[in-house]
C-alpha cells in the first residue's frame, strides 16, 4: 500500500515537471529510513585561487541525510565547493557549518581516482579508512564488513594492481564507508569508469546511502547520473548556484524513465543556454 | 591442434627451470670458445691463459688460503664502505626529500661535490689516510653516496601527491604517512640507486686496491702482474665479474621480496 503510494505520486507530478522551479519547495522527503547525516549550512562562501575567483558567494542549506548532486561545466567551481566542504581547502570568506560537532572521521571523500596504496593489500587499504581507529582490535573485522558491503570480500588479500577499475573504486568506497561517515563527498567518483560499470556503481552508491543514511554530496559532469541518484540537483554557473532542482522520483529509480529523462533534458538545456550567453 | 597442445603443455611446466639456466648459456659458451682457442694455440697463453689454467691457479691460491683471505678483505671493505656511504646518502635523501629547508641548505653543495669524479680524489686520500683501510672505505663510501642520495631524493619527491593527500584526509600522522605512503612509494627508486651504487662500489674498491693497498683482490692482481702471473690476473678479473653478479642478484632478491605489490614483480 505504501509502496503503491510512493510510486504513484511522481506520476501525478509529471505534467508540471517541465517548469521545475516552483516545485523546489514542495519537497516530498525521500530520505533514508534512518539518517546519521548532519544537516549542512553554507553562508556566503567565497574562494579564490590568486586572481581567479572560483566561488562567488554560495548560500545553501542541505537537510540531514539528503543526497545532493552538483553539476556544472568544468571550471565552474563545483569541485572547489566539494573540497571546501570536505575541509581540503581553506575558506576565504563565509562559513560552512554542520549541525553540531563533527569529527574528522565523520567526513569522507571519494575521488575520481581510487587512490589506493599499491603496496597494501585490499583489506589493508580499507583499514586506512578507519582513521585513528586503525590500531583498534576490531579494525580487521570492520574492514572486512565494509569490503563485504561493496561485494569484494573475496578480494581481501589481492594487490590493488590486479583489480579492474570498477573494483578499485569499490575498494575506495569501502575505505570511505568503513568509519561510518556522516557526510560523504564524491568528486566525480565514476568519471573514469565504463558505462556498464558506472550503472552498477550508481546502484551500489544509492544502496549504501539508503542503508547508512549519510548526507551525500556528489559532484559530477554527468547530468543523467545526478538525476538518477540525487534528491536535489544544484547547477553551478560562474561560482554561484544558478538552479536548485528537486528530483522527486521514487527509489529505486528506473533508469531511463521518461520522468528522469525529462528532468535531465531541462537541466542540460539550462547548462547549454548558459553556454550560448557567454 | 594436437601439435599446439603437445608444445604448450610441457613448455609451461618446464619454463622456470630453463629460465634459470638460460642466462648462463652465453658465459659458458664464451668460456668454451676461449678454452678451444687456447688449446689450439690460436690465442698464445702469455696473452690469455686457458680457462683451465685460470682454474688451476685459483685452486692453488685457494689451497694456500690467499684467495679466500683476499676475497674476504675486499668483501669486507666493500660492504662496510657501502653501508657507511649508503646510510649517509639515504639519510640526506630522506632529509632533503621531506624538508624544503634541508634541501635548500645542502642540495647545492652536494651537487657540486657530485660533479667531482671521486677517483680523482685518490692522491688526496692517500695523503690524508695513507694506504690503510680508512682510505678505501672513504672512497667506496663517497662513490656509493651519490647514487643512493639522488635516487632516494627522487623517489620521495615523486611519490604520488594524491596518495599523500589521501593519507592526510584519513588522519595519518606524519610518522604513519612516511611509513605507509612515502617510504613504500620511494622504494622502487631507492632500489635503482642501490643497484647503481653496487656497481660503483666494486669499481671504486678495485681501483683503490690496485693503486694503494697491501691486501685484497686488486692488490692480488697487481702483485701477480709484477711476477707476470697472467693466470692470476685473469682469475682476479673473473672473480670481480662473479662478485658483481652476486651483489646484483642479492639486490634483485631484496627487490622481489619488498616490491611484491609492484606489477613488474608479480608472477604472470
Amino acid at each position: 500500500m505504501e509502496t503503491a503510494l510512493r510510486t504513484s505520486l511522481p506520476e501525478t507530478e509529471l505534467a508540471s515537471r517541465a517548469n521545475f522551479a516552483p516545485h523546489a519547495r514542495v519537497v516530498r522527503e525521500e530520505r533514508p529510513v534512518h539518517t546519521s547525516g548532519p544537516p549542512l549550512s553554507i553562508r556566503g562562501l567565497r574562494k579564490s585561487f590568486g586572481d581567479n575567483e572560483v566561488l562567488r558567494g554560495i548560500d545553501l542549506h542541505i537537510p540531514a541525510g539528503q543526497f545532493v548532486a552538483v553539476v556544472g561545466k568544468s571550471g565552474c567551481g563545483k569541485s572547489t565547493l566539494l573540497r571546501l566542504i570536505a575541509g581540503l581547502e581553506r575558506i576565504d570568506a563565509g562559513s560552512i557549518s554542520f549541525g553540531g560537532e563533527i569529527q574528522p572521521e565523520d567526513i569522507r571523500v571519494m575521488f575520481q581516482e581510487p587512490r589506493l596504496l599499491p603496496w597494501a593489500r585490499v583489506l589493508a587499504n580499507v583499514e586506512v579508512g578507519l582513521g585513528r581507529d586503525r590500531a583498534s582490535g576490531d579494525a580487521h573485522a570492520r574492514a572486512e564488513k565494509a569490503l563485504a558491503e561493496v561485494g569484494l570480500a573475496d578480494k581481501r588479500e589481492q594487490w590493488p594492481s590486479v583489480l579492474s577499475g570498477g573494483q578499485k573504486q569499490r575498494v575506495a568506497l569501502a575505505r570511505a564507508l568503513v568509519s561510518r561517515p556522516r557526510v560523504l563527498a564524491f568528486d566525480e567518483p565514476l568519471g573514469a569508469l565504463d558505462a556498464l560499470t558506472r550503472i552498477s556503481m550508481q546502484r551500489l552508491l544509492e544502496r549504501v546511502w539508503r542503508d547508512q543514511g549519510f548526507t551525500a554530496i556528489l559532484v559530477t559532469h554527468d547530468v543523467a547520473e545526478a538525476v538518477a541518484l540525487a534528491d536535489r540537483v544544484l547547477v553551478i554557473e560562474e561560482g554561484r548556484i544558478a538552479h536548485d532542482v528537486v528530483v522527486n522520483a521514487a527509489r529505486p529509480r528506473q533508469r531511463g524513465s521518461a520522468e528522469l529523462a525529462g528532468l535531465e533534458g531541462s537541466i542540460l538545456s539550462h547548462l547549454l543556454s548558459a553556454d550560448d550567453r557567454t | 591442434m594436437s601439435l599446439i597442445d603437445s608444445i604448450s603443455l610441457p613448455r609451461s611446466v618446464r619454463l622456470p627451470r630453463v629460465d634459470g639456466l638460460i642466462q648462463w648459456i652465453v658465459p659458458l659458451a664464451i668460456i668454451a670458445i676461449w678454452q678451444l682457442a687456447s688449446v689450439t694455440g690460436f690465442v698464445p697463453t702469455r696473452v690469455l691463459p686457458a680457462p683451465s689454467d685460470v682454474v688451476l691457479a685459483g685452486w692453488k691460491l685457494l689451497l694456500s688460503g690467499e684467495l679466500v683471505r683476499n676475497i674476504w678483505v675486499s668483501f669486507w671493505r666493500a660492504s662496510i664502505g657501502f653501508l657507511i656511504g649508503g646510510s649517509i646518502g639515504f639519510a640526506f635523501g630522506l632529509a632533503n626529500g621531506l624538508s624544503q629547508l634541508s634541501a635548500k641548505l645542502t642540495d647545492t653543495t652536494l651537487q657540486m661535490v657530485r660533479n667531482v669524479p671521486h677517483l680523482a680524489l685518490i692522491p688526496l686520500v692517500i695523503l690524508w689516510f695513507g694506504i690503510d683501510e680508512s682510505a678505501k672505505l672513504f672512497l667506496v663510501a663517497l662513490g656509493v653516496f651519490f647514487p643512493i642520495y639522488l635516487n632516494t631524493l627522487h623517489g620521495i619527491r615523486t611519490v604520488d601527491p594524491q596518495l599523500i593527500e589521501m593519507g592526510r584526509i584519513y588522519g595519518m600522522t606524519d610518522g604513519e604517512l612516511f611509513r605507509r605512503v612515502i617510504f613504500p612509494g620511494a622504494l622502487p627508486s631507492i632500489f635503482v640507486g642501490i643497484r647503481f651504487a653496487l656497481g660503483i662500489m666494486w669499481l671504486t674498491l678495485i681501483v683503490a686496491e690496485t693503486i694503494a693497498a697491501s691486501s685484497g683482490l686488486g692488490y692480488m692482481a697487481m702483485q701477480a702482474r709484477e711476477f707476470m702471473l697472467i693466470d692470476v690476473v685473469v682469475l682476479s678479473i673473473l672473480i670481480y665479474a662473479l662478485l658483481g653478479k652476486l651483489a646484483d642478484s642479492a639486490s634483485r632478491v631484496l627487490e622481489r621480496l619488498t616490491l611484491a605489490w609492484h606489477p613488474a614483480f608479480q608472477k604472470r
